[in-house]
């Protein structure tokens, strides 16, 4: 090994990177491969098609959770076409030896909330799902990210992915986070900096006092969202806290010592450089709501919506004022004056514990708005026992909210859970791309805490002046 | 995969930036099991109104435009969900070739897979091609760009010739229509030592 300074990107690249044949991209090794039911059947059906199998089934592990209700588990799935994907996943686990945490399984759930609640997420780890939020992991100090159905076959196959070595873009958050501002309010503001093209072909390594301070789970959500800015991965250097987090998991390694000495070498070097830095101030950060049809249109909770032909940029000017057409807004509104008629805690961006536990206090005393409907859907069957242990599901549905089983839901509408034509939603899900939840459905993403005090007032409501109950 | 040497084809505009994958392909048809078949469903939300008939605002349902096999778009195009199903529906309903300033890199991998080439151009390039094709529309004929991989160039007829880079691997896979898996297995034998030489993180 060199002896320049490197980044955790570098020494997790270096780490896993098994040939770089002569005029071919490199082959790099794949630690964990997480599979759900929409982006897999028809890579398990090119395997079967060229008579391969799995490379390493005991790396691999499956969920359905993007298409299945969050109602009553033990009723049948209504639709035939969500059945049969379902089923499609269930069979190719089967036939190909995956460990599948199925429907009904105890600890089935959104596969990015159960790959660390589970402790299959490592620090230092390769880690890929054909899915985009796969960065999510990169929370434990992994490399994980999106790839294409094309590529899940590949892993599956080979337990490798040919991949060019992404640009590296440090994103240094001073300071703190003022009481009443969250970890997703901080990656809204980041996203709303960088636009959703700033990280293109970069590794977004989140780095600073700031990100230090961050629980677990905080982590999880910023990292989640890097996607919206357009990188390929976030992630963020293991240390105590993520240790503490890992120990005791049921996939947590045999000598757990051991493990935590070799995960201390994966943080950067002093003084390693990376392609880009971009450094923000945590006390810059207000709750945030996003206004239009991407993550990066978003402003603080006391702004009001912008005048998009005030942008000086031809094509944000332009993609403002559809969404702003699409999003039934003119500018000037005050964000607090914006009325809800949905309202939605869940998604692989928010749905652990420590979200529901925010959005519960919030909640506690009070009821929602009867011009409301609002639903809670925890990330895992997991999540949901222990909230149901501590009660926050009687505050839940004491205050009128639905009570729901684990899956994406609502974040992306796969289910029967979605918004109906020209409905508008406060949800602490990732995308608010015009049709998300529904087609013609208005999506505003917002902390979970803000979303529950606007399923309370009816209309955006700044958390920092909320009266606990 | 087909390869892919030399096309010529009628250019389609969309006017749009950040066009996500959740427009070109939308989550009601993700349920499906097959790889095929998705064209019919491409853009569905901008493409149909809510009877189902064709949207005749929309841009891929202009008359002058039908049989368009090269996409011309503005920045970040294919950003969002990593869904393979956006380049499955827009190979399937014919394109062959993406044109845009900047792509998401999830969406611009995807492309390779399936033997579609996407095209990064200068702003200024994209600007000239939109300038192009909107002067070719009013005078009552489509616009046509002709891409040549072998070379890395885009072309029409009146003498716009563009440069363009490809990554050499992913333009040899186009051009031999190589099943990128057979070619990785072919190194079976060392991910193999890789592996036994790795103890897996942690000793697991």
């Amino acid at each position: 090994m060199s002896s320049t300074p490197r980044t955790l990107l570098d020494k997790i690249w270096d780490a896993h990177v098994v040939c770089t044949p002569p005029g071919e991209l490199p082959l790099l090794y794949i630690d964990r491969h997480l599979v759900h039911e929409v982006t897999s059947p028809q890579a398990f059906e090119g395997l079967r098609l060229a008579g391969r199998r799995v490379r390493r089934p005991d790396a691999t592990f499956a969920t359905p959770d993007h298409n299945i209700p969050t109602t009553d588990r033990r009723l049948p799935i209504a639709d035939p076409i969500s059945k049969q994907q379902i089923d499609t996943l269930r069979n190719n686990c089967r036939e190909f030896g995956v460990r599948l945490f199925d429907l009904g399984d105890a600890d089935q759930g959104i596969v990015h909330v159960i790959g660390p609640e589970l402790g299959i997420t490592q620090p230092g780890m390769t880690i890929v799902c054909g899915d985009s939020h796969t960065a999510t992991h990169g929370a434990l100090g992994a490399l994980a990210f999106g790839i294409g159905t094309s590529e899940v076959e590949h892993v599956l196959a080979t337990q490798t992915l040919r991949q060019a070595k992404p640009k590296s873009l440090e994103l240094r958050v001073e300071g703190s986070l003022h009481p009443g501002v969250t970890a997703k309010d901080l990656v809204l503001y980041l996203i709303g900096k960088l636009s959703t093209e700033g990280g293109t072909g970069h590794v977004i390594e989140y780095t600073g006092p700031c990100i230090r301070r961050l629980g677990m789970e905080e982590r999880m959500t910023v990292c989640n969202m890097s996607i919206e800015a357009g990188a390929r991965a976030g992630m963020i250097a293991p240390d105590q806290i993520t240790f503490d987090y890992r120990r005791g998991r049921d996939y947590a390694p045999r000598n757990f010592d051991r493990a935590v000495a070799e995960w201390e070498r994966f943080p950067g070097d002093p003084g390693a450089a990376f392609d880009r830095v971009e450094i923000f101030q945590g006390g810059d950060v207000v709750p945030q709501v996003t206004w239009g049809t991407n993550p990066a249109q978003v402003v603080g909770i006391d702004a009001t919506v912008p005048d998009p032909t005030a942008f000086g940029d031809p094509n944000e000017r332009e993609s403002g004022s559809r969404a702003l057409d699409y999003m039934g807004l003119s500018g000037g509104t005050k964000i607090v004056d914006i009325p809800l008629d949905r309202v939605f805690i869940g998604s692989c961006t928010n749905s652990r514990i420590e979200d529901l536990r925010a959005a519960a206090s919030v909640v506690r005393g009070y009821r929602v708005a009867p011009t409301v409907h609002a639903m809670v859907v925890p990330g895992s069957g997991r999540v949901k026992r222990q909230a149901e242990q501590e009660g926050l599901d009687r505050v839940f549905r004491d205050a009128g909210f639905e009570w729901r089983e684990a899956g994406c839901s609502m974040c992306l509408g796969m289910n029967p859970d979605t918004l109906t034509p020209g409905q508008r939603c406060a949800s602490t899900s990732n995308r608010n791309f015009e049709g998300r939840q529904g087609k013609g459905g208005r999506t505003h993403l917002v902390s979970p805490a803000m979303a529950a005090a606007a399923a309370v007032t009816g209309h955006f409501t700044d958390i920092r002046h909320w009266l606990y109950r | 995969m087909q390869p892919f040497i030399t096309h010529t084809g009628i250019v389609a505009s969309l006017d749009r930036a950040n066009v996500d994958t959740d427009q070109i392909i939308p989550k009601q048809f993700l349920k499906r099991i097959e790889r095929t078949g998705f064209g019919q469903f491409l853009f569905f939300d901008w493409r149909f109104l809510p009877d189902g008939s064709p949207n005749p605002e929309f841009e891929l349902n202009q008359p002058i435009v039908v049989g368009a096999s090269v996409l011309l778009a503005r920045r970040n195009f294919g950003c969002g969900s990593s869904r393979e199903h956006a380049p499955w529906a827009l190979a399937d309903y014919g394109f062959k070739v993406v044109i845009a300033p900047s792509f998401a890199d999830i969406f611009f991998n995807n492309c390779f897979q399936n033997g579609m080439v996407p095209i990064r151009l200068s702003e200024e390039d994209v600007e000239e091609l939109f300038r192009r094709t909107r002067a070719a529309e009013a005078a009552g004929g489509p616009y046509k760009l002709h891409v040549d991989l072998p070379s890395c160039t885009v072309s029409d007829d009146a003498g716009f010739s563009r440069p363009f880079t490809v990554d050499p691997f992913r333009k040899r896979c186009l051009l031999e229509g190589l099943d990128d898996i057979g070619l990785s297995l072919q190194h079976v034998d060392t991910i193999a030592a890789w592996e036994a030489a790795h103890v897996l993180p942690a000793g697991e």
